[in-house]
């Protein structure tokens, strides 16, 4: 710690004097904002799976304009930023519906868009990794699609896939800073707010990256540790 | 009961199935035989249409299966298979295994799907093992529940698929002893293997395949005393 910190006084150009008195009144607002990106990274994980697991059962259906539908969509999501879907889906609405959107909503919906488009990928692979076996003893019992899907393959595809999913919520919630854009007041947003008014930069920020950063590992640290005990109930 | 005429069937350029006929009668046990790669399992898989014939037809009781007015789903509650590495299904246990698709399909209700179930279980001598899930069984233990689960469909007719090959030695005959017991209760059975010890034993009639062809069809007495065949006989050697 005091190697650390010689060596930033010692950087000629950084006049490293960080002094949080300024904003301590303000922490816990900045640190509370976290409850907004889990509630929002929450939202948009469960949506972004249902839909992401309709999107993967649509490209691998044997339905040709089903397929292309999720594909084109897929390509539509990734192919673009974030940010701009996010900014698009917050201005265009009101212009086009003419309904006011929430920027909390159209937050959630441009993420939950956005990751069920990258969690299709991820479904229909974990889909396409269940034994090929599994399928065919379900149609020579005579059951049908929905229910063959239901209760056979898709429960063993997303026990196969559950580590990619948790990590792409954890990416989910890293993310959620993006929502700051449109105004929502999350943790990034209230950084900003408080250091604008504060005219002081790197101390709110500062603790914004702390908070982020306790959060992913904190949550990588338990993926890890619930991954593990999966492993030890095969 | 089946009837297969003209059956072939094709993968791309590679011809498998080489126009086969043949019928099998009610409660016949029939066992196929032949070196790998003939195309036993395809034949099988061809009955009850998890491969499409390229060519040629198959009726069950009269029903055209390759007719594409016909519900194959239907016609596959009639036809139970076993499969070479049973497939079960991981995240159900035993009980669940055997009683789900009664349930799901012939709307049973869970407590005569239950009762079926501890029967069937009984019959292939597991009942104490209804609810612990498959990952806990041993290879054997998985072919009887396996067989227990099609038998829940109560079909007309089972398709084997080299029921034992992927079993330990000393596993192979608590399997063969079940499919034994059964094919004495006059259901009418088609079995891929390669134990010609209980192929002789059980069967009615041996088919012999050999390149995608029917090249000897007979009683198991005739069939390995005096097969006419040449490749029949080549065979026999091997592996006898
Ligand atoms: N789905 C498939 N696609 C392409 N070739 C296949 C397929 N299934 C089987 N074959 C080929 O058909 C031939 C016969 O296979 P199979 O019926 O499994 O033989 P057997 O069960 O007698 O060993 C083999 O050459 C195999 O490679
Ligand atoms: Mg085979």
């Amino acid at each position: 710690m005091d190697v650390l910190f010689s060596l930033f006084s010692s950087l000629p150009l950084a006049q490293l004097e960080l002094d949080f008195t300024i904003i301590s009144a303000d922490i816990p607002y900045i640190v509370s904002g976290v409850l907004t990106n889990l509630a929002f990274t929450l939202v948009s994980a469960l949506f972004g799976f249902i839909w992401g697991t309709v999107l993967a059962i649509f490209k691998i259906s044997a339905i040709k304009p089903l397929q292309w539908f999720a594909d084109f969509y897929t390509s539509i999501f990734r192919g673009t930023p974030l940010i701009l879907q996010i900014t698009i889906i917050y201005f265009a609405t009101p212009q086009l519906l003419n309904y006011p959107i929430p920027s909390f909503l159209a937050g959630v919906i441009a993420f939950s868009l956005n990751s069920a488009a990258y969690s299709s990928e991820t479904i229909r692979g974990g889909i396409m990794g269940v034994d090929k076996g599994q399928r065919e003893a379900a149609q020579t019992l005579g059951v049908k699609y929905m229910p063959m899907m239901m209760d056979i393959v898709l429960p063993q595809a997303f026990k196969n896939i559950l580590p990619a999913l948790v990590n792409e919520s954890i990416a989910l919630l890293k993310d959620s800073a993006l929502v700051s854009v449109i105004g929502v007041e999350e943790l990034m947003r209230r950084g900003q707010i408080v250091a604008q008014r504060e005219f002081i930069y790197f101390e709110p920020l500062l603790v914004v990256g702390v908070v982020f950063y306790l959060m992913v590992i904190g949550f990588t640290w338990f993926a890890r540790r619930f991954e593990k005990r999966m492993r030890f109930s095969d | 009961m089946i009837k297969v005429e003209q059956l072939s069937k094709s993968f791309g350029p590679l011809e498998v199935l080489n126009g086969i006929t043949t019928d099998i009668d009610k409660g016949q046990v029939v066992a196929i035989i032949g070196p790998s790669g003939c195309g036993k399992s395809t034949f099988l898989r061809c009955l009850n249409l998890l491969e499409r014939p390229t060519k040629g037809k198959i009726y069950l009781d009269e029903v055209d299966l390759t007719d594409s007015r016909t519900d194959i789903r239907k016609a596959r509650q009639n036809i139970g298979m076993v499969f070479q590495h049973f497939n079960l299904f991981p995240n159900m246990t035993v009980m669940e295994n055997v009683i789900y698709a009664p349930i799901k399909v012939k709307d049973m209700t869970k407590g005569n799907a239950q009762e079926l179930g501890y029967s069937l279980l009984s019959r292939v001598g597991l009942e104490e093992k209804a609810d612990i899930y498959p990952s806990r069984l041993s290879g054997g233990q998985k072919q009887r529940v396996a067989i227990a689960r099609s038998l829940a469909m109560q079909p007309q007719v089972m398709l084997f698929d080299e029921p034992t090959s992927a079993l330990d030695p000393e596993m192979v005959k608590e399997v063969l002893d079940v499919i034994q017991s059964l094919s004495e209760t006059g259901i009418t059975m088609a079995i891929v293997t390669h134990e010609m010890g209980f192929a002789r034993e059980v069967a009615d009639r041996i088919i012999f395949l050999d390149s995608g062809r029917i090249a000897e069809d007979a009683p198991p007495d005739i069939f390995f005393s005096t097969p006419k065949s040449e490749r029949a006989c080549q065979f026999l050697e091997k592996v006898l």
